[in-house]
């Protein structure tokens, strides 16, 4: 059973969880373009937003690179030049960095957005929901560290690799890299999971409208022609 | 040269009431969805004041609109392009909702079904957003009403810069004046320039800058790179919206409905031609107070026939041309000099001009209490002695210049002169015109245009446009493709959910657009005086 269990959520949820990501933000963007949008509630209240929300963003955007890096990177790539435990060390230094950010401005984020009266109010269950899940997410990712730290040599984090360049790749046998793997990890992932599965139904679609086309605009003005 | 067009508008604020006539016609319309509550695209304000949004005008505060580099480039003021996108995750410079005000209603509903009581029934008032009870408002959109609260918080007005403002909160020294406010639509405007997502745009064929709902992502850099604070975020919706010059109206060739509405008569809407390749030059002069006069020589005289030829080059169509040649804007901007931009300093171009007010002086003047202007044998007052100082209007017009506004004042007065001469003592006094550089037939056609003001001489709209589209009708490609679409919707085609459109599965959280304005707020038992819908938070779930 824990087995089935085990496949179901390394296995196949990965591919349920991103193709709903996937799909469901095309469909967003397609059907419902007027929804697509950052739903900043700054106009509400400004108070603790310039720590908070700089953190945080810079925090979880550090994190999800490292973690993408980190995670698809072929062992054999990184090998000349560093051990595996050297980059586990490094992953558990750069993650604790960032996602101390991240905490410190999610914690922030959190008591406004629950704590504000106008910003409550204003607030989707969506709006709030993320937020927490985001919370979640981040404690487990935190408590991983000093998981890790029991067993410094990087084995575990091979395994972990080897799984997310497994179901990138299409390969079979994913989720037998998990099996070993503490409780922790396990549910870091599936909740991860999770809120990629989410993504396309909250205000997270953003994310895939950043504006680094801005960067590239000729001159600074836009006129259109008619029709 | 690339000559294109723009409908422009004219206010004169010589005859503004302030009845805000405009600004309620323009919020019914626009702005009575749940969102904008607090959000006017023309609001009127009183000067000197520190208007809506609080202190709007303070670019030092605000940082909207243009600064020019020491190497005489513009960027926008709070910061290039990478600058800006450093500031997404907190914008340091966005208004919060207090700046503009808290929407609120009453519990009128309460008046009729309270219980029997000792005591009167009263009506609390609510804050829209939030549900909760208020004591008082604290700011609003003409809060200073009439000079309304006291001259400490007024002086800190920033057309007072370069003004001895203390005598001014003195009694006998007061003055006041009207300022209708709308979005500019400029010629290089900063909130285009700002929107990360290019969702803004301007018009090429009538210079409306409108900002595409599909394409906004709620960035909001443009409300605070408009440094006339007239682009709005919509709360529930989580994107900008602003004035869209009531372009369906434009394009049928009707006049803007704050203009339409306007009791005084006092707005005019015309075509203005100009060379879109200057702009850049224009907008970067090194001295502000050189900006009103460069912006009028972007102006092209639309009698000329080199400009004639080169605009139907250009692909402007004949009626547009003879708009142009009819404008009521290019005559009272460009032949007349009567009219002046809004803070030309912010480097935007704008294109809302106003009329500066005269004060109320005939009768002083006439029984001697005032200074004439020299030289005009006692015809023409003195301007530097009308009530309101031409420097304020300078600074609020031409960036502190006083000089153009002096001589537009001077023609007004003289108008006035020149035509009670005329028409009650029968006497045409072509001195007083000299006075001020004009001609009979000038000062006539002035007379009729800002006296009289008939309705075809304030709205010279050429309607949009066959020369766009096609020759026959079955070439008109826009208006064949759009047959039996909804009109205005919110980019969900006729789909939107909510208000008395089709339903359907609303799985990405759209908003609902119902109209707010009723008298509901958040969590009313009953639905407000004006409605009879029932009343759910203003905001829907995402995909709850």
């Amino acid at each position: 059973m824990s087995e089935y269990i085990n496949s179901f959520f390394f296995g196949i949820y990965p591919y349920i969880a991103i193709g709903v990501m996937i799909f469901g933000s095309i469909l967003r963007y397609d059907r419902d373009p007027y929804s697509w949008k950052a739903d900043s509630s700054q106009l509400m209240s400004r108070k603790g937003l310039r720590l908070g929300s700089n953190l945080f963003h810079i925090g979880i955007i550090l994190l999800f690179f490292g973690h993408l890096v980190g995670l698809l990177t072929p062992h054999s790539v990184y090998e000349p030049f560093m051990t595996s435990g050297q980059k586990q060390l490094l992953a558990m230094t750069a993650g604790g960095i960032f996602g101390t950010m991240m905490l410190v401005g999610l914690l922030i984020l959190i008591a406004r957005r629950f704590g504000n009266a106008r910003v409550s109010a204003t607030s989707s269950f969506w709006d709030k929901a993320i937020l927490l899940l985001l919370l979640a997410q981040l404690v487990l990712g935190l408590l991983t560290i000093p998981q890790s730290a029991k067993h410094m040599d990087g084995s575990s984090m091979i395994e972990l690799a080897s799984w997310a360049q497994k179901i990138v790749t299409f390969r079979s046998g994913a989720a037998e890299h998990i099996l070993g793997e503490h409780i922790i990890f396990k549910l870091h992932i599936v909740l991860g999971l999770t809120i990629f599965l989410v993504l396309p139904f909250t205000r997270l679609v953003h994310i895939f409208s950043a504006p680094i086309k801005y960067l590239f605009r000729t001159g600074y003005q836009i006129v259109r022609k008619r029709g | 040269m690339t000559i294109r067009a723009q409908i422009g508008m004219v206010l004169n604020l010589d005859k503004c009431i302030g009845c805000h006539t405009c600004s309620i016609t323009c919020k019914n319309v626009w702005t009575s969805r749940g969102g904008m509550e607090y959000a006017w695209f023309n609001n009127v304000e009183t000067k000197p004041g520190l208007g809506y949004p609080r202190n709007w005008e303070d670019q030092e505060q605000w940082k909207g609109g243009w600064t020019r580099t020491k190497s005489g480039k513009l960027k926008p003021k709070a910061g290039g392009k990478i600058g800006l996108l450093t500031q997404i995750f907190a914008n340091p410079n966005l208004p919060e909702i207090d700046d503009y005000y808290d929407p609120y209603t009453y519990e009128y509903d309460h008046l009729k079904t309270a219980k029997e009581s000792k005591t009167v029934p009263t009506a609390r008032m609510k804050s829209v957003i939030t549900g909760k009870t208020k004591d008082a408002p604290d700011w609003g959109v003409n809060w200073e009403e009439i000079l309304g609260g006291e001259f400490d918080k007024r002086r800190s007005d920033y057309n007072f810069k370069d003004i001895q403002e203390q005598m001014y909160g003195e009694f006998e020294n007061t003055f006041m004046m009207y300022l209708p406010r709308l979005c500019e639509h400029c010629l290089n405007p900063a909130c285009v320039a700002s929107c990360p997502s290019g969702a803004i745009y301007k018009r090429e064929e009538d210079g409306i800058v409108l900002i595409d709902q599909d394409k906004c992502r709620g960035w909001r850099m443009c409300v605070s790179g408009c440094p006339y604070k007239k682009i709005y975020f919509n709360w529930q919706s989580g994107k900008s919206e602003k004035c869209t010059f009531c372009y369906p109206r434009i394009e049928a060739g009707e006049p803007t409905v704050c203009s339409e509405t306007c009791v005084g008569r006092i707005r005019y809407l015309g075509v203005l031609l100009y060379d879109s390749e200057q702009i850049k030059g224009a907008a970067s002069v090194p001295a502000e107070k050189d900006l009103y006069q460069a912006q009028c020589d972007l102006f092209l005289d639309p009698n000329d026939p080199d400009v004639i030829a080169r605009a139907k080059a250009d692909g402007i169509p004949e009626s547009w041309l003879e708009a142009a040649q009819n404008s009521p804007v290019y005559k009272m901007a460009m032949d007349w000099k009567i009219a002046f931009p809004l803070h030309p300093e912010y480097r935007t171009l704008p294109m809302v001009w106003y009329v500066p007010p005269l004060s109320p002086i005939q009768s002083a003047h006439e029984n001697g209490m005032m200074n004439s202007k020299e030289g005009s044998h006692g015809m023409i007052p003195d301007v530097e002695s009308l009530r309101i100082p031409v420097k304020y209007l300078a600074n609020l017009l031409t960036a502190g210049d006083e000089k153009p506004v002096t001589v537009a004042l001077e023609r007004m007065l003289a108008m006035r002169s020149f035509m009670r001469g005329k028409s009650v003592d029968g006497v045409t006094n072509l001195d007083l015109l000299e006075q001020v550089g004009m001609s009979e037939h000038e000062m006539d056609d002035m007379y009729q245009m800002m006296a009289i003001a008939n309705y075809e001489d304030r709205f010279v709209i050429p309607t949009n446009h066959k020369e766009y589209a096609g020759d026959g009708p079955f070439d008109h490609e826009i208006a064949f493709g759009t047959r039996s679409e909804c009109g205005f919707s919110f980019g969900n085609g006729c789909h939107a959910s909510g208000g008395g459109e089709e339903k359907r599965l609303n799985l990405f959280g759209s908003p609902s657009h119902a109209n707010t304005m009723d008298g509901s707020y958040r969590g009313a038992k009953t639905p407000g005086d004006g409605g009879v819908k029932t009343l759910e938070a203003t905001k829907p779930g995402d995909a709850s």
